[in-house]
């Protein structure tokens, strides 16, 4: 028997034909869909006059718009709240199941998806929104679309896709401590750069990916896009079922023996063929810090930033755009960069384990005078159960503000936004311009642990210097 | 609705320099706060287009002489970020036909080519020969013919690539595949229902 890796056997499992350009009309078995690009799609279907085909293989939830510090309707921004209005009357019209705020299971679609169990090894899933590659962490291949494939997948179940190239990234070794999943996605970012994945999915593996939790897997899927690649994935493992077992959309106990025999099938083959493969060494990776204006611009903690002077052609260029737009001197160490603002959340960085990870080495260390610290757990979820164990209290305790689930200042559509030139260090994923919602902010991205260094110090600090182990 | 046949797209041409231009810059996300994609023309570049005064900055797209522009030229991995179709339909809106740059970010460019705007990919060299053409001389009609795959600018030929299932969609008037996905209901049905899950 041939072998084959997961992303050909997914994919083959869910194709319906061949489109006469050639492309193919894959299936897309699970639908998420939020406020920002989906009433768009929803008003296109209304204007063609189509049904939503499968309205229960599409869920949604709230979570670019929603402010995290009021709880109450309407909200005080009417653009935000007729946004979360026509989402909700779109779901009621059409039978699409939503986790709205009230439910108690809202938080980011990246967050939610996984947490509810709807998230699973061996499906397609598809959610226009591009951090979608977020659920490949269960062997799923998940990708993000447009608005017009989101009407696409509201009215047919389908879209028209070409097929992806697999490479497979292994880091082997084992990380030293202090470094995190977030490190290992933004050095492989670094070195493949940000277009090095296209027309690739990311097959990750070795090591350090099979010892990570399943919301490590997260965080490194998560990122795949900012290197490229649409689609990054894990293979299913124990760790992934048992992260499935008993949630509330994965398989019942009858289901489950069969269930987990056909996850562990898609998984790749001992000795497929990829179209590329790449190696990593874990003990190489250190606490990152991006210094510029693409998530490929970074640099490990201790390292200084750039000089244009040695670098040419296209890279010499943008150095320079990048020093001039964070205002950051060439040569100087990154450490010691004064941060304005510090942000823990996101659906990178935002759930249980990262929350945890921070607060319980806290230890009564206070955020620096002058520096704003919020916390925003990913859904309702986290939030909850974070504060079953306390750690609210630990954050406000140490200065830090918590707040009410959502995508909050990682892309500041809701009121939490950077003013000015302010400078912050986030656990988010992107750091274009104007990403944080002011358009001269600046945005430094690192993992949770180093943020909380970060707003420890006023500037940006080597964590395992602020938390020795 | 049969759509149009996209061989050939004609027009001035604007030069907007630079690598990894996400689509935050291209339509950044305050403006994303709509439920309909009308009037997101005028957001276009807005935060590179306007100084935080609100004053007009010295942008190409503030450009006079390139007011008339309905095809893009810039760097490599164009598109590059969030996956909103917001971007290109912004682009659409403004009047933008057609970009040409070093070569796109995969989403964009599959949203760019749903809404029928060719996307098509040049060399370095080539694009700083066309920039120089765009800069001396604005009025220049540029055609971008996806017959040939070639961009005409005065007598200048240059030969672009582009995904050849994009192309083909464009030719044919299929860039919009919801009729054809609508039309295989049946074989959709048989898929659905063979998948473990539901
Ligand atoms: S947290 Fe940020 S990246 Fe994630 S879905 Fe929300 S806005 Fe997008």
């Amino acid at each position: 028997m041939s072998k084959h890796n997961l992303f050909q056997k997914v994919w083959k499992s869910h194709e319906v034909g061949t489109l006469e350009n050639g492309q193919t009309q894959l299936l897309v078995g699970r639908h998420l869909i939020h406020e920002v690009t989906s009433p768009q799609a929803f008003g296109m279907l209304r204007e063609k006059n189509l049904a939503v085909r499968y309205p229960e293989r599409t869920f949604a939830t709230v979570d670019h718009i929603v402010p995290t510090d009021e709880a109450s309707e309407p909200y005080s921004d009417p653009l935000a709240d007729a946004m979360i209005k026509e989402l909700r009357k779109n779901c009621d019209e059409t039978g699409v199941t939503f986790f709205d705020v009230s439910s108690g299971k809202q938080g980011i679609v990246h967050v939610v998806g996984p947490e509810q169990g709807l998230t699973q090894p061996g499906m397609t899933i598809a959610c226009g929104d591009s951090h979608t590659s977020t659920h490949g962490a269960f062997g799923a291949i998940a990708f993000g679309v447009g608005t017009s494939q989101v009407r696409d997948l509201l009215a047919t179940q389908t879209l028209a896709l070409s097929p992806l190239k697999v490479r497979r990234i292994e880091v082997n070794g084992k990380l030293s401590p202090g470094v995190y999943a977030k490190d290992v996605i933004l050095h492989i970012i670094r070195k493949l750069g940000v277009n090095g994945g296209t027309g690739f999915a990311y097959e990750y593996a070795g090591e350090v990916f099979d010892n990570f939790s399943m919301e490590e897997r997260m965080t490194a899927c998560n990122m795949s896009i900012e290197g490229g690649a649409r689609v990054g994935y894990v293979n299913p493992d124990q760790k992934t079922f048992e992260y499935l077992k008993g949630r509330p959309y994965s398989p019942n106990e009858s289901e489950w023996d069969s269930a987990v025999e056909n996850w562990k099938s898609m998984a790749s083959d001992p000795g497929c063929v990829y179209d590329d493969v790449v190696y990593f060494e874990a003990s190489e990776i250190s606490p990152t810090v991006t210094w510029g204006i693409n998530p490929a611009q970074a640099i490990s903690v201790e390292e200084n930033i750039p000089e244009p002077e040695h670098l040419t052609g296209s890279e010499a260029t943008s150095t320079i755009e990048a020093l001039e737009y964070m205002k950051l001197d060439a040569g100087a160490p990154i450490k010691g960069t004064p941060v304005d603002v510090a942000f823990i959340g996101s659906c990178t960085n935002g759930r249980l384990s990262d929350l945890e990870e921070v607060a319980t080495r806290l230890n009564g260390k206070k955020v620096k005078e002058g520096v704003k610290a919020i916390v925003v757990p990913g859904s309702q979820i986290v939030s909850q159960m974070a504060e079953e164990k306390g750690l609210d209290q630990i954050f406000k305790d140490a200065g830090f503000e918590w707040r009410n689930a959502g995508c909050s200042m990682c892309l500041a559509m809701n009121p939490d936004k950077l003013i000015g030139d302010q400078l912050c260090a986030s656990s988010s994923n992107r750091n274009f311009k104007g990403r944080q919602g002011s358009p001269t902010g600046r945005t430094m991205l690192m993992s949770p642990l180093m943020v909380a260094a970060a707003a420890l110090k006023g500037e940006i600090a080597d964590s395992r210097e602020i938390f020795p182990s | 609705m049969a759509l149009e046949k996209i061989t050939s797209v004609s027009g001035q041409g604007v030069y907007v320099p630079g690598d990894d231009i996400d689509t935050d810059r291209i339509i950044p996300a305050r403006f994303m706060k709509c439920v309909t994609f009308d009037g997101l023309g005028k957001y276009l570049f807005y935060d590179v287009r306007y100084d935080s005064d609100n004053n007009l900055t010295q942008h190409a797209l503030n450009d006079p002489r390139f007011s008339k522009a309905s095809i893009m030229l810039s760097g490599m991995n164009f598109g590059c970020g969030s996956s909103r179709e917001h971007a290109p339909q912004s682009l659409h809106r403004a009047g933008y036909r057609a970009v040409i740059a070093g070569n796109f970010a995969e989403i964009f460019f599959g949203n760019a080519i749903n809404l029928g705007i060719p996307c098509v990919a040049l060399q370095q060299s080539e694009r700083n020969s066309l920039a120089e053409i765009i800069e001396s001389t604005p009025d220049t009609e540029i055609k971008i013919d996806l017959v040939q795959r070639e961009i005409i600018a005065n007598d200048t030929r240059f030969t672009f690539e582009i995904r050849e299932g994009a192309r083909e969609s464009l030719l044919n008037g299929k860039w919009d595949p919801i009729d054809e996905l609508l039309s295989k209901a049946e074989d959709i049905q048989k898929v659905a229902s063979s998948l473990s899950y539901s």
